[in-house]
């Protein structure tokens, strides 16, 4: 009798999990094909709670608006952008050549949609008294070439690394902008930004790199309880993620685009234009700074209205 | 007259009810069957796809997994096979003894009265979600261990383990006590009047005679502690190294494939080569468990 129990159990645990896979799956795409009343987001870790913000606002003013904004990072969302199950991509970095091929074969034309700018902030405990890193340090100590805080004039302990996980954008952008390298095998790889936050926060020995949104507290002051260590420019200016003219002049060495990216002409999904019309609005510039990033600069704000009016 | 309609009629029913009982048994046995062997039959056909692009030798003998790594992919499973078999079998060390002491205390020791009330209590703990351990497990274990041992953090082997000793406990608690339970009194009995302690009963009469259930209960711990991942996507570290001592991060097998899973575009090199981690999960714990029931079976004393 235990053993037919045990067995009905697993048969209706496996029956209820694949239901839950398959409805997901038709929900998603319904929404993605049909409905223009509701928009899928998905992606980036580091946008999430940007977008949920925008969304929120958005929701307020547009009445009857279904929006739904989910994390898992830049890979699985441009990965889902890719399987037509979604209608817009949060990426923190741009899409990889194999993602455009990928695209290509599956008979997808690839929008860009640049979001805002982030200054990618590298992070230690409050009890790091290190004044500043160069590039070269920071590929040092994530490539595993220098393994102690002394080799960089600080106390002598081991650098504990925490990064992201591969699906994520900012993973791959540190990677390739800063490391250039692979990082060192040893290096945690965190679920989400919030959580290198978390752990650099209580780990005397840490270091971590976070979007700039995650730097600061609700009341959009830097937060106290971890060190936002600035980065040297080529002739060696120390500057601070924090420092908003010099990450939006391109100064700051790790500032970068972040980017939203759809698949589908706008026209056939009404509700998307009008949420990137909104994100590009002054209003949704101002959520954009209250999340605590930067706005785009001329340049790129022209790139998207060029995008919206050729839709 | 009534009486003798009503006893026919019970009676006929009954022989039909057994006709439909067979049948339905019948089929959900079939279908068990059948499920367990497409499931495998579909890691296995997906897993050894991987194989046509990553050697067997690097699959198996290099220490390094990086499908996205900079210098190209690399696709070696010891370090998340190092991660799966410490955490379980350390996870083991801790919930064996602990279930085993349990059971022997709820079935031999406790009146009835104290087990009817602590059984179903133990079996409580199986139904925290695991995701609720792991939450703990990072907001107060891992802090913890980080203090015992003076570490920095406390994500890593040890901790994942503690957790995961915890979310097998009852599964091994309970059915070591239901076969401990099982052992009929009359060998009791009979160990007692040939002058033996409790405690020598226990251990000369009682746990002899219950090792297959036993075993049972600790191959079902295995099983679940093999295969946790949510605890270990939480608390184990997700570091890619080999790891070098139980205080280092790992990342086992399972973390690996739900972090993995959600980047891979379907039929490339990469979500083969998950499926192919995936194939060797199932052989450990299907070995496991053969291995398991060909010890109770070689020398079974009932």
């Amino acid at each position: 009798m235990k053993k037919i129990l045990l067995f009905a159990t697993a048969f209706v645990m496996v029956a209820c999990s694949s239901n839950g896979v398959v409805s997901d799956q038709n929900t998603s795409s319904s929404v993605a094909n049909n409905d223009n009343q509701s928009l899928v987001i998905k992606g980036s870790d580091t946008e999430v709670q940007l977008v949920s913000n925008l969304a929120e606002a958005f929701g307020i003013k547009n009445p009857g608006s279904d929006i739904s904004v989910t994390g898992g990072g830049s890979a699985t969302g441009i990965a889902s952008l890719l399987n037509e199950e979604i209608d817009l991509a949060n990426s923190s970095r741009a899409v990889s050549q194999e993602e455009k091929e990928t695209a290509a074969k599956k008979g997808l034309t690839l929008h860009e949609f640049i979001l805002a700018k982030d200054g990618l902030s590298v992070i230690v405990h409050p009890s790091n008294k290190l004044a500043s890193f160069t590039l070269q340090q920071l590929s040092d100590i994530y490539s595993g070439t220098v393994k102690n805080w002394k080799d960089l004039g600080g106390k002598d302990a081991p650098i504990v690394l925490y990064g992201r996980q591969s699906t994520s954008g900012t993973y791959k952008f540190f990677r390739d902008t800063v490391v250039k390298k692979d990082y060192a095998s040893d290096m945690r790889n965190m679920e989400g930004s919030q959580a290198i936050v978390d752990a650099v926060k209580t780990d005397v020995n840490g270091i971590g790199y976070v979007g700039v949104g995650y730097i600061k507290d609700e009341t959009e002051k830097p937060r106290t309880d971890i060190a936002i260590i600035p980065v040297q420019t080529a002739d060696g200016t120390p500057v601070s993620p924090l420092d908003e003219a010099a990450v939006k002049s391109g100064k700051y060495p790790i500032a970068r685009d972040i980017y939203q990216y759809f698949s589908a002409s706008p026209k056939q999904n009404a509700l998307l234009t009008s949420f990137l019309v909104y994100e590009a609005s002054p209003e949704g510039q101002e959520i954009i700074k209250k999340a605590g990033f930067y706005t785009l600069s001329q340049q790129a704000a022209d790139a998207n209205t060029a995008l919206l009016s050729a839709q | 007259m009534a009486v003798t309609r009503a006893y026919i009629m019970r009676k006929h029913s009954q022989h039909a009810l057994r006709h439909a009982d067979y049948l339905l048994f019948g089929l959900v046995a079939v279908f068990t069957v059948f499920l367990l062997l497409s499931i495998f039959l579909f890691l296995f056909l997906t897993g050894i796809q991987a194989f046509t692009e990553i050697s067997v030798s690097q699959f198996f003998t290099t220490l390094r997994w990086d499908p996205t790594a900079m210098s190209g992919p690399k696709y070696g499973i010891l370090s998340q096979l190092a991660g799966t078999l410490s955490i379980s079998v350390l996870s083991l060390l801790i919930a064996v003894p602990a279930g085993l002491s349990i059971a022997i205390c709820l079935s031999e020791m406790l009146s009835p009265r104290l087990r009817e009330i602590l059984k179903p209590t133990i079996e409580m703990i199986a139904s925290i979600p695991s995701v609720v351990l792991g939450l703990v497990g990072l907001l107060y274990v891992a802090p913890l261990i980080a203090r015992v041992f003076h570490i920095s953090n406390g994500l890593n082997a040890v901790t994942a383990s503690l957790l995961i000793a915890i979310a097998v406990l009852p599964t091994i608690a309970s059915i070591c006590e239901d076969a401990l339970s099982c052992v009929p009194d009359r060998l009791r009995d009979a160990s007692f009047a040939l002058g033996a302690t409790r405690w020598t009963t226990i251990k000369r009469v009682v746990i002899p005679t219950a090792r297959s259930g036993i075993l049972a209960g600790i191959m079902l711990g295995f099983g679940r502690a093999i295969g946790e991942t949510m605890i270990v996507l939480m608390v184990a570290g997700n570091s890619l190294a080999f790891p070098k001592s139980l205080l280092d991060p790992v990342r086992p097998i399972t973390a690996n494939i739900a972090i993995e899973i959600k980047e891979v575009t379907l039929g490339s090199i990469h979500w083969d080569a998950l499926f192919a981690v995936g194939c060797v999960l199932f052989l450990l714990t299907f070995i496991i468990n053969f291995a398991a029931d060909f010890v109770i079976h070689a020398k079974d004393p009932l």
